[in-house]
């Protein structure tokens, strides 16, 4: 694509790579709409962002508690939860380009990690789960025994996504595999560990999961007043993500990213490895996904391969598409309203998710794909990349 | 001896079925660059065509006959809309009609679930397709050849059409270089729209195939969806020949695999040596050398 000639000012998206590359490393390059001023900020102007994140803060902290009765209020911890990993599918997507369909995966691997700490913990010193006793004849495989320990199932929530990630990544963009094939890939992936969680009956439960839960970290789940605690943690886990992925935006990496996903190649004559840049947004979206599936255990109660397998990954990507991928609330504030939509019309209209779900995909993508975000800085779509 | 043929034979057919499905897909990313997730609602729609028209008629025997062509029309047809209704507003935004397609399948899948109902529905095979054949000292199903051979049927129609018609050197040379063959004074909108008709219908007649091997529900498609893209993937996009060998080679590791496994563990060693196969050709094993795609 990059050899056609094409004249400037009537440029199809994806021959721009070096106009978009001029303007992200901030040269003035002929005035095409791609050489925009970098869009570090991703549409938000600093102060507009910064009031965004105070109302959401607010919204989210004091007015949801006091209004939301219990039951909303552990919903709305629900969607904190899908809103974490939301927020790195748009610093992976929205700001590095990398379109990930498996989040599923780390988002199911730190559930899992969770999910098996807390059913050890509610076993006891010396017990077993009872699907355990179930399936697998009362013998526990000896890799769950480290997940007995608290400190060590918190270390592994952090820790295994991100050595997946990072080596998933590294071999992928190393190899300069992207875009489609990426997707693609992170599809395939998804789907294989769905079955891997589903053939492993013994130790994963297998279809149904790991459910049951009594206690998080000894504080009972079935206290209102720990249920509203975890509501706080997840509400706050959230506005840090966004705090972070802010930080990481402003910082020499966030402008490294941005410039890999419009020109990678020169950024790579600039002597930047892409494949570096692209695994280190991988790896942290991976982490605040595993996180996501983290907190997500003791507020819902039941981890399955339902909720991290192909659908439920390409899911995460509608809340990001909806609110803007390239914005710094947009993908956060999308998975809330989406998670709020998705609970509102399949108990009024059973049966309609389906249908919104899918004209969310083709509407926002097709005519809005800079998402909300887009509608409130009033940007031209033009503007937010393919 | 035994093992190591119906193994073969086995994932031959399930290549074949691999190979049906994937070819559209090939001809669609390869010429287009549109990434159809709603492929498998295609072949989805393909299959309760086959189960419609069992209903119709009432003779296993003949439907299966009269569904192939009408479920290559359907499928058509559904891709055709598609192409008209959305795709042509987003060309070379690969991962965009990744989203779009997949929003559309989604809404299928609904759809059929709102006329059919959740449960599968079991199409009747005709009664030629019983039994087996012995080869080589192994029985193997007629069904199982049968898919085989429809597969290698829809290949060479597809070779035939790409290579001795005028239609296929307008394909070709819109996969080669859009811009040239434009310049040419070949309408590539026109040709985009064949082409979408030709691969959607060949999924309509691969879900008509799948009847064959099991019953028909709404998810039947998405759970080949991912295989097949995967198949165009390690065959090269838009390459036919790197299609059938990835197809034919995915299907007999894979039957092999779940031989020596199970089922989902040779699933996941299948992705890992893709994995590790894309480490060594990153652009599958045949790759389109005159423009890149996203």
């Amino acid at each position: 694509m990059s050899t056609t000639h094409t004249p400037a000012g009537h440029t199809p998206a994806g021959t721009t790579e070096t106009a978009a590359a001029t303007a992200a490393l901030g040269t003035t390059g002929p005035r095409t709409w791609r050489t925009a001023p970098p869009d570090v900020s991703g549409g938000w102007r600093p102060s507009g962002a910064l009031v965004g994140y105070v109302v959401l803060a607010l919204a989210l902290l004091l007015v949801a508690p006091a209004v939301l009765e219990p039951f909303r209020l552990g919903l709305l911890a629900k969607y904190c939860c899908w809103a974490i990993a939301a927020v790195g599918i748009g610093l992976a997507w929205g700001r590095g380009g990398m379109l990930v369909l498996g989040q599923g995966i780390y988002f199911g691997l730190g559930a899992y990690a969770m999910a098996m700490h807390m059913l050890l913990a509610d076993a006891g010193p010396e017990g077993i789960p009872d699907f355990m006793n179930l399936y697998a004849g009362g013998v526990m495989p000896t890799w769950w025994e480290p997940f007995r320990s608290p400190v060590v199932t918190l270390v592994a929530i952090v820790v295994v996504p991100a050595a997946v990630a990072g080596l998933l990544g590294l071999a992928i963009f190393k190899r300069r595999v992207k875009g489609a094939y990426f997707a693609i890939l992170s599809q395939a992936l998804t789907a294989a560990f769905a079955l891997l969680l589903i053939g492993q009956v013994k130790t994963t439960g297998g279809f149904n999961g790991l459910n049951n839960f009594q206690s998080f970290f000894g504080y009972s789940l079935y206290d209102p007043a720990n249920q509203q605690m975890l509501y706080f943690l997840a509400a706050g886990t959230l506005l840090a993500a966004v705090a972070l992925t802010s930080w990481l935006n402003s910082t020499r990496f966030g402008e490294l990213l941005v410039a890999t996903r419009d020109a990678e190649e020169r950024v790579r004559f600039l002597g930047h490895d892409p494949a570096n840049i692209k695994t280190v947004a991988y790896v942290v979206a991976a982490v605040l996904a595993a996180i996501g599936g983290a907190l997500f255990v003791p507020i819902v109660g039941i981890i399955s391969p339902e909720q991290v397998g192909v659908t439920a990954s390409i899911a995460m990507v509608a809340g990001v598409a909806l609110g803007g991928r390239a914005s710094l609330l947009g993908p956060a504030v999308g998975a809330l309203v989406i998670g709020y939509a998705e609970t509102y019309l399949s108990e009024s209209f059973p049966g309609s998710w389906s249908y919104f779900q899918g004209a969310l995909f083709v509407f926002v993508v097709l005519l809005l794909p800079g998402g909300i975000a887009q509608l409130l800085t009033r940007r031209s779509k033009k503007e937010v990349p393919a | 001896m035994d093992v190591f043929l119906s193994q073969v034979f086995t994932g031959l057919s399930a290549g074949g079925v691999l190979l049906l499905i994937a070819i559209g897909l090939t001809l669609t990313f390869g010429q287009m660059g549109v990434i159809n997730m709603a492929h498998g609602e295609f072949l989805m729609a393909g299959a309760y065509t086959a189960y419609v028209m069992n209903t119709i008629i009432g003779n296993a025997e003949a439907s299966l006959l009269l569904a192939l062509p009408v479920g290559f029309f359907v499928g058509g047809l559904l891709g055709v809309a598609l192409e008209a209704g959305v795709l042509r507003w987003m060309y070379r935004r690969p991962l965009d009609t990744l989203l779009v397609t997949y929003g559309v399948g989604l809404v299928l899948q609904q759809v059929a679930r709102d006329i059919f109902g959740a449960p599968a529905k079991e199409v009747p095979g005709p009664s030629w397709l019983d039994g087996s054949v012995p080869i080589l000292g192994y029985d193997f199903p007629l069904s199982r050849l049968f898919l085989l051979a429809l597969s290698l049927a829809a290949l060479a129609g597809v070779a035939a059409v790409l290579k001795l018609t005028a239609l296929g050197r307008q394909v070709r040379a819109t996969v080669q270089n859009r811009d040239l063959a434009e310049t040419l004074g070949i309408s590539t909108r026109r040709t985009d729209r064949i082409t979408f008709f030709l691969g959607s219908g060949l999924a309509g007649i691969a879900g008509v195939a799948l009847t064959l091997l099991g019953s028909t529900g709404p998810t039947i498609g998405s759970s080949y969806i991912v295989e097949a893209f995967l198949v165009v993937v390690v065959g090269g996009i838009g390459q036919i020949k790197g299609t059938v060998i990835a197809a034919f080679v995915i299907g007999v590791g894979q039957s092999f695999l779940e031989y020596a496994t199970s089922g989902s563990t040779a699933k996941v060693i299948v992705l890992a040596l893709i994995v590790v196969f894309l480490q060594v050709r990153p652009q599958g094993i045949f790759a389109v050398r005159t423009r890149s795609l996203a």
